[in-house]
């Protein structure tokens, strides 16, 4: 089957994502391995769709879309507020949240 | 005669309204009475008045009705007019005819039912009832407006009319009730309301105790009624049932006593329990103690208790259930009775306590209860009629005495009722007062022309017509000794020298304060007066004797006129009898249909059939010899009366009481005057020099000491040991039980506090703060702050969570 492909390749996006988000240091980089674990399920999604000949996992790709795009305006300003306090945005020396 | 229709009308079938507007009226004086601009008298007066006006109705539809039984139906009365000729038929018009039955207006609804039995609330209208009726309303009518001057000003004005409108609510409740139990309402409303008036200057002692003492004597009684209605129900109810009526019905129980089919002893001791409670309650010997000391209450109250309502009503139960007496103590057959006893005793005893009173007022308590022993002494030996006109015309003249007597007190003597100290040649000053006073003392007293006269002497005839010569004597010896003690009382009150507060003086000595207590205000004034020397005159000549205000004497004056002419309703010297025409039941047999439910006498058959069977009566052959209370009624009828004969009146007959009543106040002036006034005699100093009249005397200031009886004797060797029991078991046993369950209690109570509440529960609660604590501290590291780690968490248990997925869906 050749959805097998694009699941796979899904896969190895998330995993890196995943990689991304746990052990890089820059926020920009962490938000960037954020969109890619959302893009390896929306091609999860576009996948699935294709195989049962149905309209639906298109239309929740863009919806995915839509709101990574806001996600991601959202937390480019928080980083954009944080590098203004503190002139760093390495994550490892944030511990503001800390219980 | 035949198929003689019974008229009736709006006022007849709606009598009932008759107690319902003055209890409506108690209510609205309760709630609103102090609102009003008159502090609720009005009310009283305005809802007391509607029932005198239904009962005036109600009287003239009632004399119609008989008049159309008797009179063959030949007029048909239209409106006010035609009722006004139907009632004043001329004499030989209603002395002809054989006197014919005349159905009772009876309703009854359904009060409250249990175990099968209906407890109704009705009424129950023949002419004792009718008679009654008008007689309450009218005197509660005149005895309202005349409190409205005798008790302005008291502090418990609102309260005053409040319970003096219901006292007349419950008399009349009593005097239309269609069975026993409605009787016992309004008899014990009474009670309640005499307490509560009787009390109405409960500051004083004295007058909360005479209260408690006329509650109390009259419960000796009731115990009587209650017994006595209770062996009467079971004796009739079966055979009253049958008959379609039932054991508490008026009708069904004179029927069943007159059917021959009741047993006789249950009839005599029912009778002995009811007849009790008419000793309680009309204050016959043994339990008159409680009327003397009635006179604690307001003078408005002491005319209304003694005239109509009240003491009347032992006398009213005797003669509504007269078949059962009749029967139960074989009046007629016996020459002497219990009822005849009682009454011949109470005449001679409370005549004689009348002597020794220095206190107006209870001279007239014992003239009462001395009269009331003439009407059960007449209802005793057969002479029921008589009797019941007693009542009427000694509601007239002793409600005058009675108002008269607060008159002199209220504007005459500053308040007090010592005829020896406070009182004397008030004549003068008093001449409405005084006058009236003298109507209806020789209306009391018998003298001929006066109601009193007609009455009592048809008693003593009937005495001796039925065949009890030895009543016949003593109701004389009574005739003697009533116009002695009220010549003694008139005496002292209206002639001779002016003494005390009569004579213009102020005394501050303590008993004017007995009755003074709503005059509060007054003698404030008064004692004002006093400081001032200066103006001492002005006010003497204010406060010293005068004569009433019209509210005052306008009901002294018409009480008066009806002493002399109530009379003549029913005086046979003259040949009107249009008493007996009205109020005597008609002791003939009756026809009962087979399921006639006489509980509604609605039935126009009923009535056609009952003229049916008089006719053939009258024709027949019984009627003559034998009659009701003498024979069983026949099959299929009942009777509802006795047949009673009445003596016929002669002026021989009579001669003998009215030289008895000349002689009785002959010799009580001479006495009178020889001890209280100037003159000598022989008799003056008698109870010091002459031993046994000196213990006649002191017998007789001490009231028997029937006093020290009660409440010396009896309630010390009975209650004493009861009340030291029941301290006893009090202490011992109730409290007992009452420690320990407090004690158990306690115990029980400590063991749940250490065990259930500081373990379980309190441990339950701490146990889950303290987890929560231990959890949260434990999961602190976690809220490390790092993103990552975060990230690195969500990740982890994302993946468990998959795993855990995949495993299950395996």
């Amino acid at each position: 089957m050749y959805a097998v492909n694009f699941l796979i390749l899904a896969a190895l996006l998330f995993a890196i994502g995943v990689f991304g988000v746990i052990a890089r240091r820059n926020a920009v980089m962490v938000l960037m391995s954020i969109e890619l674990i959302l893009n390896s399920v929306n091609l999860n999604l576009i996948a699935f769709a294709m195989m049962n000949n149905s309209p639906e996992g298109h239309v929740f790709a863009l919806y995915v879309i839509a709101v990574a795009a806001a996600e991601v305006g959202v937390g480019l300003a928080m980083v954009l507020m944080i590098y203004r306090n503190r002139r760093s945005i390495a994550l490892d020396e944030l511990s503001v949240m800390k219980g | 005669m035949l198929a003689a229709t019974l008229s009736t009308g709006w006022f007849l079938e709606n009598a009932w309204l008759i107690p319902l507007v003055p209890a409506i009226g108690f209510l609205f004086i309760i709630f609103f009475g102090k609102k009003m601009p008159q502090n609720g008298s009005e009310i009283g007066i305005v809802s007391i008045g509607i029932s005198l006006a239904i009962a005036i109705g109600a009287t003239f539809q009632w004399i119609d009705r008989v008049n159309s039984a008797s009179g063959g139906g030949e007029h048909t009365a239209t409106g006010f007019f035609g009722t006004l000729r139907a009632i004043f038929p001329s004499a030989t018009e209603t002395g002809e005819h054989a006197a014919s039955f005349v159905e009772p207006v009876v309703k009854s609804w359904t009060w409250w039912q249990s175990g099968g039995l209906e407890f109704g609330l009705g009424q129950h209208i023949d002419g004792l009832s009718i008679m009654l009726l008008l007689l309450v309303t009218f005197i509660s009518f005149l005895v309202q407006i005349y409190s409205t001057e005798y008790v302005s000003g008291d502090r418990r004005y609102t309260h005053f009319f409040a319970s003096l409108t219901l006292f007349s609510a419950g008399m009349l409740v009593m005097v239309l009730a269609e069975n026993m139990l409605q009787l016992i309402l309004g008899w014990e409303i009474m009670g309640l309301c005499s307490f509560m008036l009787i009390g109405h200057w409960w500051e004083e002692e004295a007058n909360s105790r005479a209260a408690l003492k006329a509650f109390f004597t009259v419960r000796v009684g009731d115990v009587g009624l209650l017994v006595g209605t209770a062996i009467i129900f079971f004796g009739a109810n079966d055979w009253a049932v049958e008959h379609g009526s039932n054991g508490f019905s008026i009708r069904g129980i004179s029927a069943w006593a007159l059917s021959g089919e009741a047993s006789q002893s249950v009839l005599f001791w029912g009778g002995v329990a009811l007849f009790i409670a008419s000793i309680g309650k009309s204050g016959q010997f043994p339990l008159h103690t409680w009327l003397p000391d009635a006179m604690a209450g307001p003078t408005p109250v002491s005319s209304l208790l003694h005239s109509s309502t009240m003491v009347v009503a032992g006398v009213f139960l005797v003669a509504r259930l007269y078949p059962v007496f009749f029967v139960g103590f074989d009046i007629l057959d016996t020459s002497v009775n219990f009822i005849t006893i009682i009454g011949g005793i109470t005449i001679i005893v409370a005549a004689a306590l009348a002597f020794v009173q220095d206190d107006i007022k209870k001279v007239l308590a014992y003239s009462t209860v001395s009269q009331l022993g003439y009407m059960m002494l007449g209802l005793g030996v057969g002479a029921w009629l008589p009797a019941v006109f007693h009542i009427f015309t000694h509601a007239f003249f002793k409600c005058a005495l009675f108002l008269g007597a607060g008159s002199i007190s209220h504007s005459g003597s500053h308040h007090s009722f010592d005829m020896k100290k406070d009182m004397g040649g008030l004549a003068k000053k008093m001449p409405i007062t005084a006058a009236t006073w003298m109507v209806s003392t020789a209306a009391l007293c018998g003298i001929p022309f006066f109601s009193g006269f007609f009455s009592k002497d048809e008693i003593i005839d009937n005495a001796s017509h039925n065949g009890y010569q030895f009543f016949y004597y003593l109701a004389l010896v009574g005739a003697f000794m009533t116009p002695a003690y009220m010549t003694r009382a008139t005496y002292l009150t209206f002639f001779g020298k002016p003494r005390g507060a009569a004579a213009g003086e102020h005394h501050d000595d303590g008993h004017d304060d007995a009755h003074g207590g709503a005059h509060a205000d007054h003698d404030d004034h008064h004692g004002d007066a006093h400081d001032d020397h200066g103006a001492h005159d002005d006010h003497g000549a204010h406060h010293g004797p005068h004569e009433s205000p019209w509210r005052i004497t306008a009901p002294l004056i018409v009480l008066s006129i009806l002493a002399i002419g109530s009379g003549y309703l029913n005086a046979p010297a003259f040949g009107t009898h249009y008493f007996t025409d009205w109020v005597e039941p008609v002791g003939v047999e009756v026809a009962l249909d087979d399921g006639y439910d006489y509980a509604s006498s609605e039935d126009e058959h009923a009535s056609v059939v009952l003229a049916a069977v008089q006719a053939e009566e009258t024709d027949g052959y019984s009627s003559e010899a034998k009659g009701c209370g003498f024979a069983d009624p026949a099959d299929g009828t009942v009777c509802y009366a006795p047949k009673l004969s009445h003596a016929t009146f002669s002026w021989s007959k009579a001669m003998p009481s009215i030289i008895l009543v000349f002689a009785g106040i002959l010799f009580s002036a001479w006495v009178c005057m020889g001890i209280y006034g100037d003159r000598k005699n022989p008799l003056v100093g008698l109870t010091s020099k002459f031993a046994p009249a000196r213990w006649v005397h002191t017998l007789l200031v001490n009231k028997y000491y029937l006093d020290h009886l009660y409440e010396k004797i009896i309630v010390f060797a009975f209650a004493h040991p009861i009340a030291k029991a029941a301290y006893w078991v009090n202490q011992n046993i109730l409290d007992g039980i009452v420690d320990s369950v407090g004690r158990g209690g306690r115990a029980t109570g400590e063991w749940v506090y250490r065990n259930v509440d500081q373990r379980v529960v309190d441990g339950a609660v701490n146990a889950s703060g303290l987890a929560a604590s231990e959890g949260g501290h434990a999961l602190q590291p976690v809220q490390s702050g790092k993103v990552n780690q975060y990230g690195a968490l969500l990740f982890g248990a994302a993946t468990v969570g998959a795993i855990v997925l995949i495993l299950v869906n395996i």
